[in-house]
């Protein structure tokens, strides 16, 4: 995993450790649970753009899912919070599966198009309440605190905790991902899925394999979502949130799983913070979009400190932008 | 089911479906000059309703039209000019982002300036329904089909008489050729957009009468339309017809079906049809296959 990133891992674990004892309002810690519960897809979607080269529009939809079935289970069907979980999760794969199998096959715009139209369909049959199960477009309350070895997480610092505590494995599995052959495996797709091909790399396969692991890490998250705030209606599952997501990874840079975690800190922690953020939400994540993809499309830490690296000394060119973030995504 | 209402429901999904049609089209004349999806297409239908349902308080609605046009082919070209040509060397998922990230913008900033209201447009006729063999059809939809088939021929016109249309056509065909005997493709690109964006205009434009506008609605249309272009093929002019009136219809009567709540998922029909195709046929009822391989998508 290298050195780098135990050293990475170890001083999250700190500032993790630290920062509930300096935040005195439950507000501030709150927007943390948030942080973590939006950094669980997108390292999954970091993942799936970063490193396998592909783009997801609908990842909105697999939180969607997520949330909805935990939801449904525990409130109509009497199921406890943990099995839900895991039937949602199943039911995301199987989802996955099915819209992976032939999108997958297919690149770039083809691609785009298929998950936003996957994610719109979430959303449309979320708030057209088929069989009388989602309350359409006003949703349904009363879903079940979830509780972790008998501590029922009824306050925002034991969301905290454990909401992290989650991220943490998470991250770590999928660094040890990234570093082992099934990461350069996926890189040499990004790097160029025929040269990928022609070196053995089955490419489909890997492509589907990360597609299904960013959908259930999404699909966590809705569950997350659901018992956290006991509440869900279609609105929050939109287009605007799967662009959300998609601006969230790019900010932090779309081939680091750290820039994944740390684009989502920033702009969750802004978005709530600031409130002009909230009714410029749509525009600023347009805003935020085209201007990474034109001037840091490494993502904003690696490219500013590339830009001030540059200011200090003029030896080292530039070079491509392409060139530049297939160099970071070695960093991992 | 009677004739009256299957006629009903025809022209209901022909007056839907020549929108997704108008729609189709813009994303292939772009897609033929540059091999992008722009996916902030729907943005410039949701614009020329927008513009027009302000310009037209000020002045008759004739006037309104070709200005409204004209604005938005022009905030066509900004967005090229702007966001599009500083990438033009850049990979296709970074495209596919800048296009989103210009539709999010766009949609934002019209947010901003018009809010989150419904904006009606009065019809450019008469709102007294006709009677056509029992089915009552509003004018409009006739305005409708009406420029979709002035659109289609002098974009027909222009493609195969005009110098100009020519040259794009060459664009389309091969790049650097094109290039090699002196047309300039940058010119080329730029021209492209304003023609898209003056497309999509024109279908928001003839569209808000009967169904209003919001800073929203860009989306759907995007997806419909880019639908009815992947149903007919990609970079197939008569196939954005055919591709949009056969989702338009598919939708309508789809919404007919005799099951509760079917008209809801109205929309989910045409996504269905588009995952269906994506997966079964990419190249779509009038592309070829060999062709499309050879795009760099």
């Amino acid at each position: 995993m290298g050195k780098k990133n135990l050293f990475g891992l170890a001083s999250l674990v700190v500032v993790l450790l630290v920062v509930p004892h300096l935040l005195g309002n439950p507000y501030y810690l709150g927007v943390l649970v948030w942080c973590g519960i939006y950094g669980l897809v997108c390292m999954g979607l970091s993942l799936f753009m970063g490193y396998c080269g592909q783009i997801s529009l609908g990842h909105a939809g697999f939180c969607a899912l997520g949330a909805y079935i935990s939801g449904i289970l525990t409130t109509r069907f009497g199921f406890s919070p943990w099995p839900a979980l895991g039937v949602a999760m199943l039911a995301s794969l199987l989802v996955a599966f099915v819209v992976g199998l032939p999108t997958l096959r297919l690149k770039g715009h083809y691609l785009a198009m298929a998950t936003l139209g996957f994610g719109m369909i979430i959303f449309v049959a979320a708030g057209g309440d088929p069989f009388g199960l989602t309350g359409g477009p006003s949703g349904f309350w009363g879903i079940p605190k979830l509780s972790v070895f008998g501590v029922v997480l009824d306050s925002e610092v034991k969301w905290y905790y454990f909401v992290w505590a989650v991220v943490l494995v998470c991250l770590v599995a999928l660094l040890n991902i990234v570093h082992s052959r099934v990461g350069r495996a996926l890189r040499s797709i990004h790097g160029g899925e025929p040269a990928a091909k022609a070196m053995g790399v089955h490419t489909a396969r890997y492509k589907t394999q990360t597609f299904l692991l960013s959908a259930a890490l999404g699909s966590l998250a809705g569950s997350f979502y659901a018992h956290y705030v006991g509440f869900v209606n279609p609105h929050p599952f939109g287009l605007n949130f799967s662009i959300h997501l998609l601006t969230m990874v790019v900010v932090g840079g779309m081939t680091n799983l750290w820039g994944a975690i740390a684009g989502t800190a920033l702009l969750t922690i802004l978005t709530r913070y600031f409130r002009v953020f909230m009714d410029w939400g749509v525009f600023f994540d347009g805003f935020i979009l085209v201007i990474i993809m034109l001037v840091f499309p490494e993502g904003l830490f690696v490219g500013a400190a590339r830009r001030l690296g540059g200011f200090v000394s003029r030896k080292r060119s530039t070079g491509v932008p392409g060139q530049a973030s297939r160099q970071a995504a070695g960093g991992g | 089911m009677e004739l009256s209402t299957i006629l009903q429901y025809a022209f209901a999904g022909i007056k839907i479906g020549s929108i997704y049609a108008m729609v189709a089209l813009g994303f292939n004349i772009i897609y033929n000059t540059t091999g992008i999806i722009n996916l902030a297409q729907g943005e410039f239908v949701m614009l020329g309703g927008m513009f027009t349902v302000t310009l037209a308080k000020l002045m008759p609605l004739g006037l309104a039209f070709p200005i409204a046009v004209l604005a938005v082919a022009i905030v066509g070209c900004l967005f090229e000019r702007a966001a599009i040509w500083p990438a033009r060397r850049s990979s296709v998922i970074t495209l596919i982002m800048i296009t989103i990230g210009g539709s999010f913008l766009l949609k934002g900033a019209a947010m901003q300036v018009w809010g989150k209201n419904s904006f009606p447009l009065r019809p450019f006729s008469s709102e007294k329904p006709i009677n056509i063999l029992g089915a009552w059809v509003q004018p409009q939809v006739f305005w409708i089909i009406g420029v979709l088939a002035v659109v289609m021929i002098l974009l027909t016109l222009f493609f195969r008489f005009t110098l100009t249309g020519k040259a794009m056509r060459a664009c389309a065909a091969n790049r650097a050729a094109a290039t090699l005997s002196g047309i300039s493709v940058d010119r080329m690109v730029l021209l492209s957009f304003a023609l898209s964006a003056g497309i999509g205009a024109i279908a928001g434009i003839v569209i808000t009468p009967v169904t209003l506008v919001d800073y929203g609605c860009g989306s759907m249309y995007a997806l419909k339309g880019f639908a009815a272009a992947v149903l007919g093929g990609l970079g197939v002019s008569a196939g954005a017809v055919v591709g949009g009136l056969t989702i338009g219809l598919m939708e309508c009567f789809g919404a007919a079906l005799p099951f509760q709540g079917a008209s809801s998922y109205k929309d989910g029909f045409a996504l269905l049809i588009l995952f269906v195709f994506l997966c079964a046929k990419p190249s779509g009822i009038l592309g070829r296959a060999a062709i499309s391989e050879l795009k760099k998508f």
